[in-house]
């Protein structure tokens, strides 16, 4: 009896095991680097942690919906690399907002073509999305064919210190996205992204326009990424075409590590911003613990397996008692 | 009703791939026609394609077997044995059946942890062979701390990178006879059986009498070992090591699985398939490298051919159907 309640807990409360890594990982965090709260630390933690945090959201709501999408790191590749070229060192603000919004159309434009291949010709997500990330990442490639160009320093400043009400940037447009959520989970479509994911064949047959959802998620996936390569063009204030490679798969742990699981159908989004959170916080801890650099990747892949593996001993060690 | 002509899709990219060898005769900086040149140019092409195709033989078993299965951490696991087989060896041919052994070993090891990770902690396959391809990958900074030491033995160079039979590269009688066999682990074992079963349907097999666990943690452990071997054949080809040497094989894994015709989704699929998927891949690979394209053209023109290649073959069935 006691079990069964264990498991509705849980399966209820997707975010549970998230929150409570979030605060060991807080926690921990703080001990090492006492001025984790002080109101610099908190904005330097947050602007490095933004563009993950975009992109898991993003990531989020493909998994949701019974897909993935392995090509958001080489669309993020393609806004840096265009905003680097286009705005460049020297640009003025309002070249740059054009090309900011330009850079937010790529990325719709990108999930939508990953969009039309697995939902209207009905492809294998995984496949598909890898065929276009080479594809996008040739794109980006093709803009820049070497490190180089950026955005005025002014820009940085203004992504790196704007702080409303003396709280990072961040923390405002994180409240947007999860409203934005919260709001779409009481509409139709809301409903239409967990039943697709949930059982694809009996979304259909009860008259949920799957292939239509299906689109949508890899179209807001695009944006996500799109918003995610503006906001680590702006940290950075350079042009690199393989800055996005590394961030597909740390966003898909993101995910994982916040509670969606990868067949669809159960978690959302503020799961995989808490799990974006506690993979950047992992990484300062280990930084602020003085690991041995040689040791840095070991320790840091251990405890996100570690994390991975938990809910799943946990369940075992329940199932023995019982 | 209309009759549809039906092409298995292993012979549909070979048939694919000797059109495009013949094709490139005409491109400029392209293979040539004359038999003299194109022949060697064949077994060359070939012999790149072992490698893939041996990594990627794990990766078709881990597919097959269902269960959203998939093999992340094929790439690091080819690294760390690359790295072990180099250091092991270190020049002598006496060390080299030692050094198979291990990494045999060493990479059956890590597809155990997989499995385990897969079959008893539920974590999904994806992200926990993900997981463990970063520990992988944090082992061997940990072991190297940035700089290998070793070569590989004469035999081994031998073996695998010069003709062995009618000018046949070494490696490529190798491919030809693990390729007969998978064939045999795949249709003519109860192991092959079984793993079609679950990957069709898990209830179904656990209640015909299939040890499902035991099956998920053979087949991990049999992905890590094959890669482990993958690893051995590599630095042998190649006789230097890197700590990124086994990357460049871990998507390319999975795509020539796709080209081949296993369904990502279990259950369907043939270790053939996956061959003419290697073949195909590192044709049109070396296709763009000899045209001299730069990158970015290069990775287009492979993103564009794969999307393609699976828009023939690889769509999933309808709603309505």
């Amino acid at each position: 009896m006691k079990r069964l309640n264990w498991q509705n807990f849980t399966y209820r409360n997707p975010y549970l095991f998230a929150l409570l890594l979030l605060v060991i990982a807080i926690v921990v965090n703080f001990v090492l680097q006492p001025n984790l709260f002080e109101r610099s630390t908190l904005n330097n933690n947050m602007r490095v942690f933004l563009p993950l945090i975009f992109l898991s959201a993003g990531e989020a709501i493909v998994i949701l919906a019974g897909g993935i999408d392995i090509s958001i790191g080489a669309i993020v590749s393609v806004v840096n690399a265009l905003l680097a070229t286009q705005i460049g060192l020297k640009g003025d603000p309002g070249q740059a907002v054009l090309w900011m919004g330009i850079a937010l159309i790529v990325g719709m434009v990108a999930g939508a073509i990953n969009g039309f291949f697995v939902a209207y010709l009905r492809l294998q997500p995984i496949i598909t999305t890898y065929a276009t990330s080479f594809l996008y990442a040739g794109v980006a490639l093709f803009i820049l064919p070497n490190p180089g160009g950026g955005v005025p320093s002014e820009f940085t400043a203004f992504y790196r210190e704007t702080t409303p009400l003396g709280m990072p940037l961040a923390f405002f447009l994180i409240f947007f996205i999860l409203l934005a959520w919260y709001a779409t989970r009481q509409t139709r479509y809301g409903r239409y992204l967990f039943a697709v994911g949930g059982k694809v064949d009996a979304a259909y047959e009860t008259g949920v326009p799957v292939s239509a959802v299906q689109f949508s998620t890899y179209v807001i996936s695009g944006l996500l990424a799109a918003f995610g390569g503006i906001a680590i063009t702006l940290l950075t204030g350079s042009g690199n075409a393989g800055i996005g490679d590394a961030l597909t798969l740390q966003a898909i742990t993101a995910v994982v590590i916040g509670g969606t699981i990868l067949s669809g159908g159960r978690g959302g989004i503020a799961g995989a911003i808490i799990g974006a959170i506690i993979l950047g916080l992992i990484r300062n801890i280990i930084s602020f613990a003085n690991v041995e650099s040689w040791w840095q990747t070991f320790v840091n892949a251990a405890i996100i397996v570690l994390a991975l593996a938990m809910p799943g001993i946990i369940s075992l060690i329940r199932r023995k008692r019982a | 009703m209309k009759k549809r002509i039906a092409i298995s899709p292993p012979v549909a990219a070979v048939i694919l791939a000797v059109v495009l060898f013949l094709l490139s005769g005409l491109l400029p900086n392209g293979f040539g026609s004359n038999p003299d040149v194109a022949i060697p140019q064949a077994l060359t092409i070939i012999r790149i394609a072992v490698f893939l195709g041996i990594i990627a033989a794990g990766q078709t078993l881990v597919i097959v077997s269902g269960g959203e299965g998939i093999d992340l951490s094929i790439g690091a696991i080819v690294t760390l044995t690359a790295i072990i087989t180099y250091s092991i060896v270190s020049g002598k041919n006496e060390n080299v059946l030692p050094a198979l052994l291990v990494v045999l070993i060493v990479g059956a090891a890590v597809g155990f942890l997989n499995g385990v990770g897969i079959a008893f902690l539920k974590i999904s396959p994806l992200v926990m062979t993900l997981g463990m391809s970063g520990v992988v990958s944090g082992l061997i900074l940990v072991i190297t701390q940035g700089n290998v030491s070793g070569s590989v033995a004469p035999i081994m160079t031998q073996l695998i990178a010069r003709p062995v039979f009618l000018g046949i590269p070494g490696a490529i009688v190798i491919w030809i006879i693990f390729g007969l066999l998978m064939w045999l682990l795949l249709e003519r074992t109860t192991f092959g059986k079984n793993l079609f079963a679950i990957g069709t349907n898990r209830i179904t097999s656990r209640l015909s009498g299939v040890n499902v666990t035991r099956m998920v943690l053979g087949t991990y452990a049999l992905a890590g070992l094959l890669a482990g071997l993958g690893g051995f054949l590599v630095v042998g080809n190649t006789g230097v090591v890197h700590i990124r040497i086994g990357d460049p094989f871990l998507f390319p894994s999975i795509a020539a699985v796709a080209v081949g015709g296993t369904l990502l989704s279990g259950g369907k699929g043939s270790y053939w398939g996956t061959m003419a998927g290697a073949l195909v891949l590192t044709l049109i690979t070396s296709l763009l490298t000899t045209m001299q394209m730069p990158e970015s053209v290069r990775r287009m023109v492979l993103g564009a051919t794969l999307l393609i290649m699976i828009s023939i073959y690889g769509r999933q069935r309808g709603f309505r159907q």
